[in-house]
């Protein structure tokens, strides 16, 4: 018998421990944050690994606090990250507004808790879909991702962290508390098997350096502080060497690009994972927690001789009408279960144009949705 | 004069659209020259010096000097800049505030970075008044002052942006003034080669936002005043209270070692890798 290389690290984790793995994977090595339930461990684990491995952890006097620090740090080129829930969240978002507009890497951990205001400490919920989307004032381009399981934990942080080094861009990963607190298997794969972007950083002389140019990709080459190009950052609208403008033909360039970065590479950005689409005639469409009940009714509703199928949604924002749009136009009705009052759902209907009949599933007592009000839902559309 | 052009050629920026924002006899500029004269006399390299700025009139500086800056979010600046020294403890970190900003708005990181005594310079330029928003009284507005949103009179009472920071904990503090500029040089220079959190509270004016409505004269008045009611922190000690009414001190207030933040960090890193290692 050949001697098989084992799959990587076998290990019994919960959703908030993996995240950790795969940031640790994707090469994090700062994290600032605020203790607050359910998104604590993630701190925890952070506090006890990074020092390790010549990272950082601070713990911060409060979640603005965090979001400013995780900032600095990434302008000092570390990959940097924090993690919070709903009340957290709101505190963050002035920032966050910050690394959107000064096109700062970072990556942001929401653990989704029941809300408005202190809310239903600490229950599952999905409720800060539009806020991941909205949260911060002004028009502004975000990625926001969903996990679902622990073995996404892992991989989409890695992911997360590699679409906010390529593109320069905060994202949001928008876990909740079912997944953060769920402990199952997970297959950690080798350092070597995973894959890492790093930003790109300029090459070229200092004085040829252009931090905010206007270029095809749209995403500048990001120096480090300390590595020989000075240049200003800030968070009022600037022109292509950082400083502030009023001009329109200075600030009109400049929204259109921190747009378009994220518009013309769609199709980089977009993930979402289909299952028994093809011949549907339903589907369910879900993300989060919430499509692992969704995939049981689905699978149990085709052994019931019903034509479902599943559009589990990863990437939320921008949200990814390509892949949803044609898949809308060939089946009969859609039904979105999700936690909240219809974040999604909303969405769902603004892309379906009244093509398809939608129905949804509203939860938000602080419980799951169980595949069974899935199914019992499928059998009576 | 010659000297002077020369630190103005060197770290003034001249692709940014001058003249600054700043009102004529302003005591930002005062601070600004302080600012360069004390970092050239440190011999530090410009690519090494980050500057980190608030929100306000004390903000912009941060556009006029070649360094690597940073214009944050209005209170937070503190909070960027432990960001940059943890992410590279080998940059000099330069924080510039206003009063409002630093001890409103941003007083819980003022005295959370002085609680941990993170290695940073912290220049809080106190004009008693938010200036840039139109003159509305700021945590520093003396009690009877007015100002466009107290306009019967201040009632509320001022910090004491030094003290409040000697009593968080911060390593090294000191109070000058944009009228004493050679001693304001001093003060900056310290605080940057000080191992710790090092706060310079530079007492500065506003004569279009505060001098003109509490009647205190221009620019020129309001340095006169800044002379006459400053003490020397030597002097003050052979001094009554009665003597000291209606005078403030300047000097260095406390200078004392710490454990710094960056250097305590270092030493857990090498703990938590033993610990590691000898788990595996």
């Amino acid at each position: 018998m050949i001697a098989k290389r084992p799959p990587g690290r076998q290990l019994l984790l919960q959703g908030n421990e993996a995240i950790v793995e795969g940031a640790l994977a994707a090469g994090c090595r700062f994290f600032a944050g605020y203790p607050i339930t359910p998104a604590t461990e993630i701190s925890e684990v952070m506090s006890y690994r990074l020092p390790a491995v010549d990272g950082t952890f601070i713990q911060m006097e409060d979640e603005i606090a965090s979001m400013g620090a995780v900032i600095g740090a990434s302008l000092a080129g570390v990959k940097s990250m924090t993690a919070t829930s709903g009340p957290g969240f709101s505190l963050m978002q002035e920032n966050l507004g910050f690394a959107c507009v000064a096109e700062v890497p970072c990556v942001i951990v929401n653990v989704m808790r029941g809300g408005p205001s202190t809310g239903l400490p600490t229950s599952v919920s999905q409720g800060d879909v539009m806020q991941a989307r909205w949260g911060t004032h002004g028009d502004h381009p975000i990625i926001v991702l969903a996990v679902s399981t622990t073995q996404d934990c892992f991989s989409i942080t890695v992911k997360a962290f590699n679409l906010s080094e390529k593109y320069r861009t905060p994202v949001v990963l928008l876990a909740d508390e079912v997944v953060a607190h769920t402990r199952e298997k997970i297959s950690l794969p080798h350092a070597e098997e995973v894959e890492v972007i790093d930003r790109i950083r300029p090459n070229m002389p200092p004085d040829w350096y252009i931090p905010f140019e206007n270029n095809s990709r749209g995403v500048p080459p990001m120096s480090a502080f300390g590595d020989g190009y000075r240049y200003h950052v800030t968070g009022l609208i600037h022109d292509v060497r950082g400083f502030p403008t009023q001009r329109p033909d200075e600030i009109v360039p400049f929204m259109d690009r921190i747009f378009r970065k994220i518009n013309q590479h769609f199709f980089d950005i977009q993930m979402v994972n289909t299952e028994m689409v093809d011949d549907a005639e339903l589907i369910v469409v879900a993300y989060g927690s919430v499509s692992r009940s969704a995939r049981r009714a689905v699978r149990e509703a085709r052994e019931r001789g019903i034509k479902a199928g599943l559009v589990q949604l990863i990437t939320l924002w921008p949200f990814p009408r390509q892949s949803v749009e044609p898949i809308l136009r060939q089946v009969r009705a859609a039904l979105v279960p999700e936690l909240n009052m219809g974040q999604i759902s909303r969405e769902i209907k603004r892309i379906n144009q009244g093509v398809a009949r939608i129905e949804t599933i509203s939860r938000i007592d602080g419980h799951l949705i169980t595949p069974n009000e899935i199914l019992t839902r499928l059998l009576r559309i | 004069m010659a000297a002077v052009t020369k630190l103005v050629h060197k770290y003034l920026r001249h692709d940014k659209k001058f003249p600054n924002v700043w009102c004529p006899g302003c005591g930002n500029g005062i601070l600004l020259g302080s600012l360069i004269r004390a970092i050239d006399r440190t011999g530090l390299q410009k690519d090494e010096i980050v500057i980190v700025s608030g929100i306000g009139c004390s903000g912009r500086i941060s556009v006029y000097v070649d360094f690597n800056t940073l214009h944050t979010t209005h209170g937070r600046a503190l909070t960027y800049a432990t960001g940059v020294k943890l992410g590279n403890p080998k940059l000099h970190v330069i924080v510039i505030m206003g009063d409002g900003d630093a001890t409103a708005i941003g007083g819980n990181h003022f005295i959370h970075a002085a609680r941990r005594n993170i290695d940073l310079t912290a220049i809080v330029v106190n004009n008693n008044i938010y200036g840039m928003t139109g003159g509305q009284y700021s945590p520093t507005t003396p009690y009877g002052a007015l100002a466009t949103t107290s306009l019967y009179g201040n009632i509320e009472h001022s910090f004491s942006i030094a003290e409040l920071a000697v009593m968080a904990g911060a390593g090294m503090v000191s109070r000058g003034t944009v009228y004493h500029a050679t001693l304001l040089d001093d003060l900056i220079e310290k605080a940057i080669m000080k191992r710790g959190f090092a706060v310079v509270e530079a007492l500065s004016h506003c004569h279009t936002q505060y001098g003109r409505r509490n009647r205190l004269g221009g620019a020129v008045e309001m340095l006169r005043w800044q002379k006459d009611a400053a003490v020397r922190i030597d002097k003050a000690k052979s001094m009554s209270p009665e003597e000291l009414n209606g005078k403030f001190t300047i000097g260095v207030l406390t200078d004392r070692d710490l454990p710094v933040y960056t250097e305590e960090y270092q030493k857990l890193r090498e703990s938590a890798r033993a610990m590691m290692s000898g788990a595996k």
